[in-house]
C-alpha cells in the first residue's frame, strides 16, 4: 500500500491528525535536508513534502522564493532530489511527497520521472501549476506506479471544480487556506470552512490544509477542521534564520515539535 | 484544420497553449473566458471599443510607403505599418483598451499589469486612467533602470509602479509578481496581460484585440497595391504585434517572418531567441517554446530591447512554427542598433528598439527580392523611450 494512504489509515484508527512538513530540497544543502527529514520524523511529523525548487515559483511568497533560489544556487536538480529520496529510504519509511512546478518534470520526461520517482521511494506529487484538466497522463501513470497525485482546492473553487478534484485527487486533497501565495500570515478566508465541509460531504479522501500556518494556535485551529495540517514557510523561515549554524537542525526540530504537539492534542 | 478555429475549447493551439496555473486562478480564468466570449458577441462592446480606438487612440494607423529605405536596399517595396503613431506610441494600446473595457464590464475594481519595456505598462495606465480604474504596474528593476522615461509616464498617468527585484529583474519576473498579486486579490482584480502569452484565454484574446493591425493593413495594401503583400515582417518578444499583423493573413499566400532578439551572442545564450533556439516547456500558464536549461529551469535572457528580453513566447507562434506557417529569424543587438539609426536618418522615424529588430532584418531579406515584391513591416512602436539608453551605448562605443 502507498505510504501516504497507509499513514492516513493508521492515524484515523488512532483518532489523530497528521502533521505535514514542507522543506525545500537542497536548502541550505543536501546533507542538511537529509538530517532535517530525519529530525522532523523524530519530532513527530507524519509526512514530508520536499520542495523541488523552480526558477519561477509563481505561487510562492518571499520565504519559499528565497529558499528555492538558495537551493538552485547549490546546484539542486530533480535527479539529485531523487537520489536524496533514495538515500533517505535506507533510513526511514516516512511518506515523502515531492512538491513543485510542472516544467522540471515535463523536461525530465513525465513517464521516466514517474518510474524513477517511484523506484526511489517517492510516495506522492503535488504540482502547483498542473490543474486536473492537464493532468490526465500523470494521474494515470501515478496510479500505475503506486504514487499519488495530490490536487489542490481553494476558497474560490467553484462547485464543479470541487467535485472534479474530489473525484481525481489521490492520497489527500490539499485545501489552500486563502486566496494568495504561500507564507502570508494572518490571512483568513471565511470560505475555508465551507470548502472543507463540502469536500468532506463528497469524499472520504483526507483533507490537508496549508498556507500561512505559523503558530501552535493556528495549527490547533486548523487541525480541528481537517485531517492534516501542512506547514511550509514558517519552517523554511527557521531554516533561513539558522543557516550556517551548527544547531540549525535542532532549532528547526524544536519549532516543528511545538506545532506538532498542537496538532496532536 | 483551418487555423482560424484555434484555439480549441481548452485553449490549445495544436500541441501548445492550455492553462497551467495554480488552482486559485482556475475560476478566474473561467470567469474571464465567459465574459470575453459574451463581450465578443455584444455589438455595443465592439462599438465602444471601436470608438476608443478611433477617437482616442487615433486608429487607423497609416500604412506608409518607405521610399528612401526602399531605394537604399534596392529590392522589394517596403511599407511600414505605423503603430508608432497610435496613442502612447505603440501597438500596446489596442489590447489594453479592449481588456480594460472588459474589466469594467466584469465589474472589476482594480487593474494590474506587468511591463517589460514599459510600453504595455504605459498603455495599461492610460486605458485605466481614461476608463477610471486604479492601476498598479509591476516592472523589473533592470527595466526600470533602462526605461526610466516610461516609469515617469506611468506615474504621471496615476499608476503605481512596483519594482520587482527577483530573478533576472526583467519581464519574466514582473509577470511572476503580477500573477502573485492576482492570486492574492483574485476576487476584485483584473490582470491586463500585455502579450499573446499566459494561460487561456489570454493568448486568444490579446491576439483578437491586436488583429486590428492586420485587418487595417489588409484594407490599406489592397487600396494601394490592389493585392496582398508577399512578406510580413515583425519582431517577436511575447509576440503580440507580430500575431496581430499575421493573423488576418494566415489564409493568404503571404510569407510570415518573425524576428527574435539575437542579443549579444546566440552561441553563449545571451539572447531572447525563444523560437529559434528554445525547447518546449511550461511557463506562465502555457505550454510553448522556452529558453531553459536541461533541468527545466528558466534561462536568463538578454536583449538590448527590454520588450524582447523574455524567455517565453506565445503558444500560437509555437504552433505556427511547428506547422511551418511562419518562419522565425534572429537579429542581434548590434544590427538592431544600426537599424535604429538608419531608419531615423533615412525616413525621419525613430523606431522602438524592439521594432528596430524587424527593420534590421530587411537588409537581409529585401536586397534578394525582385522590385515588384511587397514587404510590410510592423513598426510596432516609437523609439523616444530608447533614446537615452541608445545614446549611452553609442557614447561608450
Amino acid at each position: 500500500m502507498n505510504r501516504i494512504k497507509k499513514k492516513f489509515k493508521e492515524l484515523k484508527k488512532e483518532g489523530k491528525k497528521a502533521f505535514i512538513s514542507f522543506i525545500t530540497a537542497g536548502d541550505p544543502d543536501f546533507t542538511t535536508s537529509k538530517a532535517l527529514v530525519l529530525e522532523l520524523e523524530k519530532r513527530g511529523a507524519d509526512i514530508i513534502e520536499l520542495g523541488v525548487p523552480f526558477s519561477d515559483p509563481l505561487a510562492e511568497g518571499p520565504v519559499i522564493q528565497k529558499s528555492s533560489q538558495r537551493a538552485l544556487e547549490k546546484g539542486t536538480s530533480l535527479p539529485k532530489i531523487l537520489s536524496l529520496v533514495g538515500e533517505l529510504r535506507q533510513e526511514t519509511e516516512i511518506p515523502i511527497v515531492l512538491m513543485g512546478y510542472y516544467n522540471p518534470i515535463f523536461k525530465f520526461g513525465e513517464r521516466e520521472f514517474i518510474e524513477r520517482a517511484s523506484g526511489a521511494g517517492v510516495d506522492g506529487l503535488i504540482i502547483v501549476d498542473l490543474p486536473p484538466e492537464e493532468a490526465h497522463f500523470l494521474l494515470k501513470e501515478s496510479k500505475k506506479n503506486n504514487l499519488v497525485l495530490i490536487l489542490l482546492l481553494t476558497p474560490v473553487s467553484s462547485e464543479d471544480r470541487i467535485k472534479l478534484v474530489c473525484q481525481k485527487s489521490q492520497g489527500f486533497i490539499y485545501c489552500v487556506a486563502y486566496t494568495g501565495i504561500t507564507g502570508d500570515e494572518k490571512r483568513e478566508d471565511k470560505n475555508l470552512r465551507d470548502l472543507v465541509t463540502k469536500v468532506h460531504s463528497l469524499t472520504s479522501t483526507p483533507v490537508g490544509i496549508g498556507f500561512g500556518i505559523s503558530s501552535p494556535s493556528e495549527a490547533r485551529k486548523t487541525a480541528s477542521l481537517a485531517e492534516a495540517v501542512i506547514v511550509g514557510s514558517a519552517i523554511v523561515k527557521k531554516i533561513e534564520k539558522h543557516q550556517g549554524s551548527k544547531t540549525l537542525v535542532e532549532k528547526v526540530g524544536v519549532f516543528a515539535e511545538s506545532l506538532i504537539r498542537a496538532v496532536k492534542e | 484544420m483551418e487555423h482560424h478555429s484555434l484555439p480549441d475549447k481548452k485553449g490549445h493551439f495544436g500541441a501548445f497553449g492550455g492553462k497551467f496555473v495554480p488552482e486559485t486562478l482556475m475560476p478566474a480564468l473561467k470567469e474571464l473566458e465567459e465574459a470575453y466570449s459574451e463581450a465578443k458577441e455584444d455589438k455595443d462592446f465592439h462599438k465602444r471599443l471601436e470608438k476608443y480606438l478611433a477617437d482616442y487612440a487615433g486608429r487607423p494607423t497609416p500604412l506608409y510607403f518607405a521610399e528612401r529605405l526602399t531605394k537604399s536596399l534596392a529590392g522589394a517595396k517596403i511599407y511600414l505599418k505605423r503603430e508608432d503613431l497610435a496613442h502612447t506610441g505603440a501597438h500596446k494600446i489596442n489590447n489594453t483598451l479592449g481588456q480594460v473595457l472588459l474589466a469594467k464590464r466584469m465589474g472589476k475594481k482594480r487593474i494590474i499589469a506587468e511591463t517589460g519595456a514599459g510600453q504595455h505598462g504605459v498603455a495599461t495606465a492610460t486605458a485605466a486612467a481614461v476608463l477610471g480604474l486604479p492601476c498598479r504596474v509591476y516592472m523589473g528593476d533592470e527595466d526600470i533602470r533602462r526605461q526610466r522615461l516610461n516609469v515617469f509616464r506611468m506615474e504621471l498617468l496615476g499608476a503605481e509602479v512596483i519594482p520587482v527585484s527577483s530573478g533576472s529583474c526583467t519581464l519574466k519576473d514582473a509577470i511572476n509578481e503580477t500573477i502573485r498579486d492576482w492570486v492574492t486579490n483574485v476576487r476584485t482584480t483584473y490582470y491586463v496581460l500585455g502579450s499573446v502569452v499566459g494561460p487561456h484565454p489570454y493568448p486568444m484574446m490579446v491576439r483578437d484585440f491586436q488583429s486590428v493591425i492586420g485587418k487595417e493593413t489588409k484594407e490599406q495594401i489592397l487600396l494601394k497595391e490592389k493585392r496582398v503583400p508577399d512578406y510580413l515582417v515583425a519582431c517577436v518578444g511575447g509576440g503580440s504585434n507580430s500575431l496581430g499583423l499575421f493573423y488576418p493573413f494566415l489564409e493568404d499566400a503571404v510569407q510570415l517572418i518573425g524576428v527574435e532578439a539575437g542579443g549579444l551572442d546566440l552561441s553563449e545564450d545571451k539572447h531572447g531567441a525563444t523560437l529559434a533556439r528554445g525547447s518546449i516547456g511550461i511557463l506562465h500558464g502555457a505550454k510553448s517554446y522556452l529558453l531553459q536549461d536541461k533541468y527545466g529551469q528558466i534561462s536568463l535572457t538578454h536583449s538590448v530591447a527590454a520588450g524582447l528580453d523574455y524567455p517565453g513566447v506565445g503558444p500560437e507562434h509555437s504552433h505556427l512554427k511547428k506547422i511551418g506557417r511562419a518562419k522565425y529569424v534572429t537579429v542581434n543587438d548590434r544590427e538592431a542598433l544600426k537599424a535604429f539609426q538608419t531608419l531615423s536618418e533615412l525616413e525621419g522615424i525613430i523606431p522602438a528598439l524592439e521594432s528596430a529588430h524587424a527593420i534590421a532584418y530587411l537588409s537581409k531579406l529585401v536586397p534578394e527580392l525582385d522590385k515588384d515584391k511587397i514587404v510590410v513591416v510592423n513598426l510596432s512602436g516609437r523609439g523616444d523611450k530608447d533614446v537615452e539608453q541608445v545614446s549611452g551605448i553609442v557614447d561608450s562605443g
